[in-house]
């Protein structure tokens, strides 16, 4: 998609040339990314990166790519309190529904590249009780694996279920926890709340450690639909 | 809502400098420049944080004279609010997973078409920006609930469905106008004046009236009135006739036959439904806002904003702002002159939006014509100091100038210009410092329904760094600021952020 940015900008840019009869002025058109999006989410750049595609700490994570409506549904609950997290409450206050759909696209079409995946110590027996959490969970504690939602490539899956690549372990990490104390809340039924209020501390190290190591995937595009049902009733996710 | 930190310092501090008498004592214990000692209250999410500076006027004020002035009659048949209240169960919270908002579209629940006056009613009730305080984040519509700090404890806005048990179903016209008219329930119960009480006793009985009716039409809401938390003696409710001795003036709008008929429109809803003078009018003495300076600006506490002068003036007044930047920064949210934030962005969004061009051009047309009391600042700039200025320009050159131009000129209607912008250079700079921290969104409006956002940069600049660049803007291209320091913006850090 940042190929594709810069593949419309020099299509505008053309246009502009060929409709104005001057090429060299062209050189000086402002904000060529199409419709002044760019221009108009400079308060989301400025920490999740130009492209979104978060920053190298763990309060801005990527947001680039993620399912329009899985970000459409994360910018209402912050406006509207189903997520607490102050400095993004106070910024989308007073912007309205079609406002943040747009906003939710526009990030959602982004593709920009993944960061490097985490590094350091971690034991390789954490690594694969995380592993195995994420790909089979844990049927006698009635954990559904994460692929069973967020697709097998972990990309993700229309319209509503996020990507789990390109994070930070310990944002993960705090998100599950705000899930299990239930200080963030999904649309009902919450099924995030539903399994993190069966993890252990321990289950969300691991979990997020292997998580934050695995490659950029070769296809970051979000599954089109689930792969069957989905183990429990999302409200994010209708069926 | 989560337990309120206290300042016993603060309080003190309030206490002593009430005690002399001075004036300045109030607005500088109440403000928040150069202070670490503000009362820090943790911030209700979802919705902006009400801050209700006449409450704490009036109980400033009742406070000041029960304990001192004796002027305070024995009325033992008054309901002290923790009786009043004593029967309504603690309300159950909102569901936390409602799905939508009810603060951006006011229906009603029947299909039955709606007469003139009901939505002259629902018109009126936005111009009294009603929905602000009745509506709780993720909360039923008009249902109440929303949490209100004030320094003194919170209060619960109240259920005005038309709920027979927890609304106002059982309330008659009548009772419904005397209630705006003399701010008292019908059981004759004292309204606390976090109810703008003092301006909507400016509403004409045909407006309350119209209010009524469209209240009826909204969907009733079984769902009790939350119990206020005021703290000892803010929690009698007698003291409120104190407050109203003082700054009550019950009395319909009396239009200035000299004047158009346009400018009396507009005054009616500024000093009326409007009750712009609740923020636009600093606290007093008594925590009362006094009629001699009216619209003359003053801190918001707990919120910690500044609301600018509305007169000519020279801090931050409209004196050379033409009718339409006024029309377009209320309208609109944006302007040429600068663009609606913080507590002001909420009034654009909930009220001054959806009032037609004729309202918000007569309201225009009466701020525009508030007396100029000083005129403009004028003469050379502050000359901070040079290595702040330095580091400022360095910073501006870095962050800022890409958006808000090389010498401040911004980028028209988007990016307002920093030069000759009143938000920057008036006395008070707590809110220059906070848009540099917090950045923000103008509201989205129906003429800008895709604002341009303002990146925080508190994240990214230090308590040096963000004095230096706010110094350089108050300061650089003829602005009449003054400098800042690194503890005023360190302060501002903690300020509420809803």
């Amino acid at each position: 998609m940042h190929r594709r940015t810069i593949g419309s900008s020099v299509l505008l840019f053309l246009l502009y040339a060929l409709g104005s009869g001057a090429s060299l002025a062209a050189a000086e058109v402002p904000g060529a990314m199409p419709s002044a999006m760019d221009e108009r989410v400079r308060a989301c750049t400025s920490c999740h990166g130009v492209q979104g595609q978060g920053l190298n700490n763990d309060y801005f994570p990527r947001i680039a790519g993620k399912p329009a409506d899985y970000l459409f549904n994360q910018l209402t609950a912050f406006r509207d309190g189903g997520r607490t997290y102050p400095p993004m409450g106070y910024l989308l206050a007073f912007l309205p529904d079609d406002y943040l759909r747009k906003i939710s696209q526009y990030f959602a079409d982004l593709q920009p590249p993944y960061p490097e995946a985490d590094h350091g110590n971690v034991s390789p027996e954490v690594l694969a009780a995380g592993e195995r959490l994420v790909r089979h969970g844990d049927p006698a504690r009635k954990i559904p694996a994460c692929i069973a939602c967020h697709g097998a490539r972990m990309t993700g899956t229309q319209p509503g279920i996020p990507g789990l690549l390109g994070l930070h372990a310990s944002y993960i990490a705090g998100q599950m926890g705000t899930w299990r104390s239930g200080t963030r809340h999904a649309l009902a039924p919450d099924c995030m709340h539903t399994i993190a209020v069966k993890l252990s501390d321990r289950d969300i190290t691991a979990v997020s450690s292997w998580l934050a190591r695995q490659p950029r995937p070769a296809d970051p595009r979000p599954a089109p639909t689930a792969a069957g049902p989905l183990p429990l009733a999302c409200g994010s996710q209708p069926q | 809502m989560k337990p309120i930190r206290r300042s016993p310092d603060w309080l003190r501090s309030l206490g002593a400098r009430l005690g002399f008498g001075s004036d300045r004592g109030v607005r500088s214990g109440l403000s928040s420049s150069g202070s670490s000692s503000i009362p820090r209250f943790v911030t209700r999410l979802g919705k902006p944080r009400h801050t209700m500076r006449s409450l704490a006027a009036g109980s400033l004020a009742a406070g000041l004279i029960a304990s001192g002035a004796g002027l305070l009659v024995d009325l033992p048949a008054m309901p002290l609010i923790t009786t009043a209240h004593a029967a309504a169960p603690q309300a159950t919270p909102a569901a936390a997973n409602a799905t939508t908002t009810a603060t951006t579209a006011v229906t009603t629940p029947t299909a039955a078409p709606r007469s003139d006056l009901v939505k002259r009613g629902e018109y009126l009730a936005r111009a009294g920006d009603c929905i602000a305080c009745h509506t709780a984040p993720r909360g039923k519509l008009f249902a109440g609930g929303l949490a209100m700090d004030t320094p003194f404890g919170t209060l619960y806005s109240p259920n005005i469905t038309p709920d027979p048990q927890y609304g106002i179903g059982t309330w008659s016209e009548d009772a419904f106008f005397k209630m705006m008219r003399t701010g008292r329930k019908p059981d004759g119960t004292l309204i606390y004046p976090a109810m703008p009480i003092a301006q909507y006793t400016k509403v004409t009985r045909e407006d309350s009236d119209a209010i009524f009716a469209f209240l009826r039409t909204v969907e009733p809401v079984r769902e009790p009135n939350r119990k206020h938390t005021l703290r000892f003696p803010f929690n009698q409710r007698e003291l409120l006739y104190g407050w109203r001795t003082l700054y009550f003036h019950e009395g319909e709008f009396k239009p200035d036959p000299a004047q158009s008929v346009e400018w009396n429109r507009g005054a009616y809803l500024v000093e009326g439904l409007g009750h712009c003078s609740m923020c636009h009018t600093r606290i007093n003495m008594l925590g009362g806002s006094s009629q001699r300076e009216q619209f003359a600006g003053g801190l918001i506490p707990v919120q910690n904003w500044y609301a600018p002068s509305l007169t000519s003036d020279k801090d931050g007044g409209l004196g050379d702002w033409s009718i339409e930047d006024i029309v377009d920064l209320l309208q609109a949210g944006i302007s040429k002159r600068g663009a609606v934030y913080g507590p002001m962005a909420e009034v654009t969004y909930h009220s001054l939006q959806y009032l037609s061009d004729d309202d918000i051009r007569a309201m225009a047309v009466y701020l525009k014509s508030l007396p100029d009391n000083r005129g403009r600042k004028s003469g050379p700039s502050a000359t901070p100091d040079a290595q702040v200025f330095a580091l400022g320009k360095q910073i501006y050159a870095d962050k800022c100038a890409l958006c808000h131009g090389a010498n401040g000129e911004g980028q028209l209607p988007h990016y307002p210009p920093l030069a000759g912008n009143q938000s920057i250079e008036m006395d008070s700079a707590v809110n220059p410092i906070r848009i540099v921290l917090n950045g923000g969104f103008p509201p989205g409006t129906k003429r800008n329904p895709e604002p341009y956002g303002m990146p925080p940069f508190g994240q990214e600049l230090n308590d040096t760094e963000a004095a230096a660049v706010v110094t350089f803007i108050r300061t650089a291209w003829g602005n009449h600021g003054l400098p800042v320091t690194a503890r005023e913006v360190n302060a501002l850090r903690n300020a509420p952020l809803h």
